[in-house]
């Protein structure tokens, strides 16, 4: 794919760094001169908006954290000094908050366009594994940060989630009192919490530069699965990608706007807006929308240990997937029977999380284990499966064959062979 | 308006978010009609400004609002003068002086709402063992927001369905989670008269008071609003000119 020739910058200050430092080399080679497949869709811009979420996420929280004050007495009005008194700190704290919710919405939409292209299959098994500790950083980040406001959820869901460690046996209870820096989530607590909630997202940022590293190794897949065979199947990165994924940012940017200008609060729960009260129980402790498919998995086993084992394994698995999944063929498009069995596992994460938001009694807590139960056979018993006994369509030949039907012009600056009739 | 609302609320059902809207409550909160609902909706400051007469001869008197200054009423139409006017009317603790004694003195627009009681307790103590909840945030922090509060203000019985047995000192609220609420049915007919004239019903004071305790507790909304129609627009022309700028580049392939 290394066809990008040396690029010849003109600036002499640039020039002398680049001799001694080939940064910029680097950079037009990564960003400038870097071959995306010409055949990739939308989906493809959600890796760009989740990075620019996590960047917004890290200025935004940068400028919060100059005015809260992590402890127990003041936590919760240093948050309203924010909203009432800070310089458009209303405008910081709703576009930090619901910017949580957006970077998940654009993650999850970023891994199913993984499913369904097989975007995690060889050579991208470590990139996939990057992704998925993404994940789990961003998980870790999330939690962490919507403690933080100490209202009654914050202080509940810690409770809850933290809780969730004593069901290891022997060395259980040892880790919840070392996690909680006492006997009950308190002061030290959501001190550490926020010092973690600073950390993380700058781990985060690491896995990411890592992620795009083997990204560029192996280079971006593409709606049909197959790997570009020449120029002829890919277009420089800038500009045409840069503009296309610029504008996916833009339509994304609405939609987030929406949300934190007139909707700020929908995606959040009343009762944090109550000061943390260990006395008072909230009557359903429910964590935030994107963990709600974790947390009917976890109620949905009878078991705590299960419960909490079957949560981290729904993740776990995720990192298996690139063995798990037998096929070699990669994209949906040419896998009529898994296509339909993806449409089913993205059903199934829906009903999961509307599940987690509903008390875990009744119908709904069956409806929770009939839709773990599938989650894990997806998985780990019709993937494996699938890929022996499923007859996949023919793959074409080249990306260009149905891109171009046959012959036309290439990219600009892109040095092609004239393309054959297909 | 609504409708805008309505087609961003139900697009993050559908993309499943609705988990984060809470258990459903049985019992049923008619909406309302608010000046201030909807993308371009403000707030009524007449309404609001009357609303904090009754905050400030009813509600004050148990409940505290200890989050928000003073000085925030500017929001809702008070001029300046009218302000120190409005905060002079309060004794406020400060101190220690040089003799290392606490003092009071008339307050100041800058100062918070002082609080009815020093402390949970005394609160308690004075209200039959209830906690009357803190006002600054209430519009907030009950699922229905102000709708809510509209219908728990206008939602007391002075009988009991048969079959309930209040306890006593409680008192029965259609919409309160588990009827029996320690706050009795406090806003009466004419129990305010108000300088402007309006007839003082107890829906209209429930109307006021609603609206009122949703300024207090997000002052900025007006300013949100405004913010959000330009920021949208900006970013509609944007994504127009970089949609027409995408089509351009990429018709060159072809």
């Amino acid at each position: 794919m290394a066809q990008a020739h040396a690029p010849q910058f003109k600036n002499p200050v640039v020039k002398w760094i680049d001799s001694r430092l080939p940064i910029f080399t680097m950079l037009d080679h990564e960003y400038n001169q870097y071959p995306m497949p010409r055949n990739v869709n939308y989906l493809w811009a959600f890796g760009a908006i989740a990075g620019i979420m996590l960047v917004i996420m890290i200025a935004t929280g940068l400028v919060l954290a100059m005015q809260y004050a992590a402890n127990t007495h003041i936590a919760f009005e240093s948050v309203e000094r924010i909203m009432r008194d800070v310089n458009y700190g209303w405008l910081l704290r709703y576009v930090h908050a619901n910017g949580a919710s957006m970077f998940f919405i654009a993650v999850y939409i970023h891994m199913f366009r993984g499913l369904y292209y097989g975007s995690y299959k060889a050579p991208r098994e470590i990139l996939w594994i990057l992704g998925v500790l993404i994940l789990l950083a961003m998980m870790a980040t999330a939690f962490m940060g919507y403690v933080l406001p100490w209202g009654q959820m914050s202080f509940w869901g810690a409770t809850v989630i933290t809780n969730l460690f004593s069901a290891f046996p022997l060395v259980g209870d040892p880790i919840v009192t070392w996690l909680w820096g006492g006997f009950s989530v308190d002061n030290p607590t959501l001190n550490r919490f926020f010092a973690l909630h600073f950390l993380l997202p700058f781990v985060l940022l690491g896995l990411v530069v890592l992620h795009t590293a083997a990204l560029h190794v192996s280079g971006s897949n593409n709606p049909l699965g197959i790997d570009p065979k020449g120029p002829q199947d890919t277009v420089p990165f800038n500009p045409y990608v840069t503009v296309k994924d610029g504008f996916a940012v833009v339509v994304f940017l609405i939609f987030y706007a929406a949300f934190v200008f007139f909707a700020p609060n929908y995606l959040g729960h009343p009762d944090n807006y109550i000061p943390a009260n260990p006395l008072v129980t909230p009557a359903h402790i429910v964590p935030e929308w994107y963990f709600l498919p974790f947390y009917a998995i976890l109620r949905a086993i009878p078991d705590k240990l299960g419960g909490v084992l079957a949560m981290f394994g729904a993740i776990a698995v995720l990192a298996a997937l690139p063995w798990l999944d037998t096929s070699k063929v990669r994209s949906c498009k040419f896998r009529p029977i898994y296509r339909q069995f993806f449409w089913i596992l993205a059903i199934d994460a829906l009903v999961l999380g509307y599940a987690g938001a509903m008390p875990a009694e009744g119908v709904w807590l069956l409806v929770a284990r009939i839709g773990t139960a599938y989650y894990f056979f997806h998985f780990l018993i019709l993937l494996p499966l699938l890929g022996k006994l499923e007859r996949p369509l023919p793959l074409p030949a080249s990306i260009c064959e149905p891109v171009l039907k046959g012959g036309g012009r290439v990219a600009a600056g892109a040095h092609a062979k004239p393309m054959e009739k297909a | 308006m609504r409708s805008l609302k309505s087609a961003i609320l139900s697009a993050a059902f559908a993309l499943g978010l609705a988990g984060a809207a809470q258990a459903s409550e049985a019992v049923h909160i008619p909406k309302q009609e608010w000046s201030h609902s909807g993308v371009f909706g403000t707030i009524d400051k007449a309404s609001a400004q009357r609303g904090f007469q009754i905050f400030k001869e009813v509600c004050a008197t148990c409940h505290s609002a200890k989050l928000v200054p003073i000085r925030t009423l500017s929001g809702i139409g008070f001029s300046e003068d009218e302000l120190k006017a409005i905060a002079a009317g309060y004794e406020v603790q400060a101190g220690p002086n040089d003799a290392g004694e606490m003092f009071m003195r008339p307050g100041i627009p800058a100062d918070r709402f002082p609080s009815p009681f020093p402390n949970d307790n005394a609160a308690r103590a004075a209200n039959n063992g209830a906690l009357p909840p803190d006002l600054s945030l209430i519009a907030k922090a009950r699922v229905g927001g102000e709708d809510y509060l509209y219908a728990f203000l206008t939602g007391f019985e002075e009988n009991p369905p048969e079959g309930v047995t209040l306890m006593p000192g409680m008192n029965y609220n259609k919409v309160f989670p588990g009827h029996q609420v320690g706050m009795p049915n406090i806003l009466m007919p004419d129990g305010v008269s108000f300088a402007d004239g309006t007839p003082a019903t107890v829906q209209q004071q429930a109307h006021d008071i609603s609206t009122f305790l949703t300024f207090i507790a997000e002052p900025h909304m007006d300013a949100r609003k405004q913010m959000g129609v330009k920021v949208i627009l900006f970013l509609i022309v944007l994504a127009g000119l970089m949609y027409a700028t995408k089509r351009k580049l990429w018709s060159t392939l072809h």
